[in-house]
């Protein structure tokens, strides 16, 4: 049968505002925490440090705020994973380029 | 009940006569909804591909000129920075309770939250109107008058060639810039979605527009998510 | 007796209203597809008289029709209008358009009014580069390297850029229409394993235009901001980096190649078929072979960047991908060929672009493989060699399937029939010409005359001559069409719902079809190419 047949949703996931500041907090947590450790000295450390708390709060924003954790659909998923893909695809080819010079 | 097209004329021209917003040539509201919500994630991948180039040439300088992309990282206002990201959360907190506000046909919570974003919106913008102008006056802006000697003071271990610090700023602003007329293009968006909302026009069963715009929203907000670390904190241990 | 009989009777999408505002504010799908049709027709045209001003210039050695900067300027804006504004939107935005809705059973696009405004995005892009044409083009040629784009150059480069830069998005919205459509508007029965072909091959066109375009629409777009803020990023002397801008160009502008034959390869799905009369051999592979081509086809771009200062390493990396993106496009032509194998080939219109398209494209395709090769790249790269090679596929490949497809579905967009005998006049005609015209600039360009140049060494004249002669030939073949096929609007003879007895949803509906294009939502319970069970098309609709 037709995909849209297997995904008519009946009801929506209705969150709660509680949670709702929840995720905010951890938010606005993360956000005071990457600044700080910032200004650790972590060496190369700290970029990657950055990265990962930017990326688990942007994880946080697609999987509770944009209802991705509570959606039945697969295409919302793949469509993400695909431009992200595809994102770092552009990143790491290009970057083999520029690390596999000869230096200077 | 949401029963797919073909085989009955009747339910179908029913649920078109009870539901004015249902367009014809969609079998019903559900069809619709999943429909708009697709295109709102496809056109969201094509914005991460769109900031994205951005991204990729942000990469190959920084590695090529780490010492002006950190020295340049210092120069701007950590206390801002932090402050418009904080801005811009609270921003996708109202948003989602602005959905939620449309799902249980709350009216008049909606058209306050929908406000309220606008309003961290603007505030997003006017505090980044404030360092652009900061930018301005110490000479860091490269179509004008450039000057490095401030950063140079404040970062005297970092060798910096100013024309390299020039690409670090043409970077930013692109970057900034660019995400700020995502911004005002939300903004837009989302004055038309509240007087919609004022006038009543969205219920629990149809609130898609709501929906749509919010997604839009928080991935303008997960972009300054990233933008955050890496414009504003490549650099910041004490002596560097 | 012939021509009044149907057209004033039965309500069609094209008598359903009437006035230019119904045309200019339509919504349907169908009414789009023409005034995409009309819009392109127009720049290929304008395209088209730029080669013409190349082809004269290179008839003699020396650089005497035009100056230096004319020339660059000539073939410039040949290769930016006809790859922008003809063949990327040509067949999804003309055939895509009018048929996906169709072949699966539905009543339009996911979004309409989208629609409608991807077209005129296409318009106001077309506005501002004929703006930038009347007042005096641009020469960087159609790649806009740096920092001759950003720095150097005193033409039109930002209203070019912002050009394309727009017509970028109409590209993007069309693309977005497709795969939502696709994805949440198929009849009930229509599954993914029972869809065209020609669907297949549009859904991956579509992902590479969402993924793709955004790039190139913000490589332009900080190229712009470069030449009017005076920025450095791909200034060397201001430490910016020219291949940074090749590899975000190019990251786009090799997928946008693929944007460009993948839809002439779902024409050709489609016309085999009918015209072997025989379901396609290894459906699964043909489709897959789509998606394979769109997502290999992202990863082989700096195969045009390789004597451009990118390490050995990474050109070794490309190289081995680059031969790896032409295995589905092989798969594509062996299962066309097999499915023609022991069945009933007509030799129609439609079918004789198909068979160009096959041996035009395998050419084109081959020499691809010449140029991915590293060593024979560094003696090919910028001579004709490559121009040869781009335009056998562009050319041989996606314009040929792009006529074929016209001609095949023409009775369903105009409820007529063209006059058969024109039609496989003009496609020999065109076969002939194109040969003429591009066989000779395989042998010149590895002789080594270098593209881009205005005036060349004496002994390359004899093969310029006999392209410049193939060109006009190619000329009158594209010519004909335009004559015939608007003949047959007024007295081509009314066509019946399905003149080939092919296969598909499409042909199920009247020629032309109704507004909403099918009176009730079709059910489907059958596979895509079930010609076992079609009787033969009339002997009338396949006659001279």
């Amino acid at each position: 049968m037709a995909e849209h047949m297997e995904h008519v949703e009946h009801s929506e996931h209705i969150g709660s505002s509680g949670f709702y500041w929840l995720i905010w907090a951890i938010l606005i947590a993360a956000t005071f925490l990457t600044a700080w450790i910032a200004t650790i000295d972590l060496g190369a450390i700290n970029t990657v440090v950055a990265l990962i708390i930017a990326t688990c709060k942007a994880s946080i924003v697609v999987l509770f705020f944009m209802h991705v954790k509570y959606t039945s659909e697969k295409m919302t998923k793949a469509v993400l994973i695909a431009a992200v893909f595809w994102l770092i695809l552009m990143l790491v080819l290009s970057l083999a380029d520029y690390s596999t010079r000869y230096a200077g | 009940m949401s029963d797919r097209a073909g085989t009955g004329e009747s339910p179908l021209v029913l649920e078109h006569e009870d539901r004015p917003e249902l367009r014809h040539h969609f079998a019903d509201v559900v069809q619709q909804r999943n429909a708009a919500s697709l295109g709102m994630w496809w056109f969201l991948g094509t914005e991460i591909m769109f900031f994205g180039g951005m991204f990729c040439g942000y990469l190959i300088y920084r590695r090529a000129y780490f010492p002006e992309f950190a020295a340049g990282s210092i120069s701007l206002n950590l206390l801002a920075g932090t402050l418009n990201t904080a801005v811009l959360i609270c921003s996708s907190l109202t948003v989602a309770l602005a959905v939620r506000a449309s799902q249980l046909g709350k009216r008049k919570q909606l058209v306050n939250l929908l406000l309220a974003t606008i309003f961290f919106g603007v505030c997003f913008l006017v505090v980044k109107g404030f360092e652009w102008r900061k930018e301005y006056t110490e000479h860091h802006i490269p179509t004008f008058y450039f000057d490095t000697q401030d950063m140079a003071q404040k970062s005297p271990n970092l060798h910096i060639d100013p024309q390299h610090a020039k690409i670090f700023f043409s970077l930013y602003f692109a970057l900034t810039g660019v995400h700020a007329l995502h911004m005002i293009v939300g903004i837009g968006i989302f004055s038309v979605i509240t007087f919609m909302a004022w006038r009543g026009r969205f219920t629990p069963e149809y609130h898609t527009p709501v929906e749509i715009a919010g997604l839009y929203w928080h991935f303008v907000d997960i972009v300054w998510i990233y933008l955050f670390p890496l414009l504003y904190l490549i650099d910041r241990r004490p002596g560097a | 007796m012939a021509t009044a009989a149907v057209s004033t009777e039965r309500k069609n999408y094209l008598n359903a209203e009437y006035g230019i505002r119904s045309w200019l504010l339509t919504t349907d799908h169908k009414r789009i597809a023409l005034l995409y049709l009309l819009s392109i027709t127009f720049f290929f045209f304008v395209g088209g008289f730029f080669a013409l001003l190349i082809r004269l210039e290179l008839l003699t050695p020396a650089g005497d029709l035009m100056t230096a900067d004319m020339y660059n300027k000539a073939f410039t804006m040949h290769g930016q209008i006809m790859v922008f504004f003809f063949l990327i939107p040509s067949i999804p935005a003309v055939l895509g358009n009018f048929l996906i809705p169709m072949m699966i059973g539905a009543k339009d696009l996911a979004f309409p009014r989208i629609n409608l405004l991807s077209w005129y995005i296409y318009i106001v892009a077309g506005g501002l580069y004929l703006y930038c044409l009347a007042t005096g083009g641009v020469d960087t040629g159609w790649t806009f390297y740096t920092p001759y784009s950003s720095l150097f150059s005193n033409t039109h480069v930002v209203e070019a850029g912002l050009s394309i830069f727009i017509v970028g998005f109409s590209s993007i919205l069309t693309g977005l229409n497709f795969v939502v459509t696709v994805h949440r508007m198929r009849a009930p029965g229509m599954t993914w394993s029972r869809l065209p072909l020609f669907v297949w091959s549009h859904y991956a066109t579509s992902i590479i235009m969402l993924l793709g375009t955004p790039v190139i629409a913000i490589t332009l777009l900080l190229v712009v901001l470069e030449r009017t803020l005076n920025l450095g990023i791909f200034d060397p002397s201001r430490g910016g980096d020219p291949v940074l801008f090749q590899h975000l160009f190019w990251f786009y502008s090799h997928p946008a190649v693929y944007i460009m034959i993948l839809p002439s390869m779902a024409v050709i799905s489609e016309i085999v078929p009918c015209f072997s009369r025989k379901r396609v051999f290894g459906y699964s592979f043909v489709a897959a072979s789509s998606i394979a081509i769109a997502a290999i086809g992202f990863l082989v771009w700096a195969h045009h960047m390789f004597v451009a200062g990118i390490s050995l390493y990474s050109a070794l990396v490309f190289s081995f991908l680059s031969f790896l993106v032409a295995v589905p496009s092989a798969v594509k032509v062996f299962n066309w060929t097999a499915t023609m194998y022991k069945g009933s080939i007509s030799f129609s219109t439609p079918m004789l672009y198909a068979f160009g398209f096959i041996g035009l494209f395998t050419i084109g395709g081959l020499t691809g493989l010449f140029l991915a090769t590293l060593g024979v790249d560094v003696h090919v790269h910028d001579t004709y060699f490559v121009i040869a090679h781009f335009h056998y596929v562009m050319v041989g490949g996606a314009v040929m399937g792009y006529l074929g497809g016209m001609h095949f579905w023409w009775p369903k967009i105009s409820g007529r029939m063209y006059p058969e005998g024109w039609g496989r006049l003009a496609a020999m005609i065109v076969f002939i010409g194109f040969n003429l015209t591009f066989f000779p600039q395989f042998v010149v360009g590895y002789l080594g005359m270098p593209r881009r140049y205005w005036q060349y060494p004496p002994e390359f004249q004899v093969y310029n001559v006999l392209s410049t002669a193939g060109a006009s030939i190619l000329a009158v073949g594209y010519l004909l069409p335009m004559v015939y096929l608007l003949w047959s609007l007024r007295y081509g003879k009314p066509a019946p719902d399905n003149p080939w007895q092919a296969t598909g949803l499409e042909w199920k509906t009247a020629s032309p079809p109704p507004t909403f294009n099918f009176e009730e939502t079709p059910v489907v319970t059958w596979e895509a190419y079930e010609y076992e069970t079609m009787p033969l098309p009339d002997e009338v609709t396949l006659e001279r």
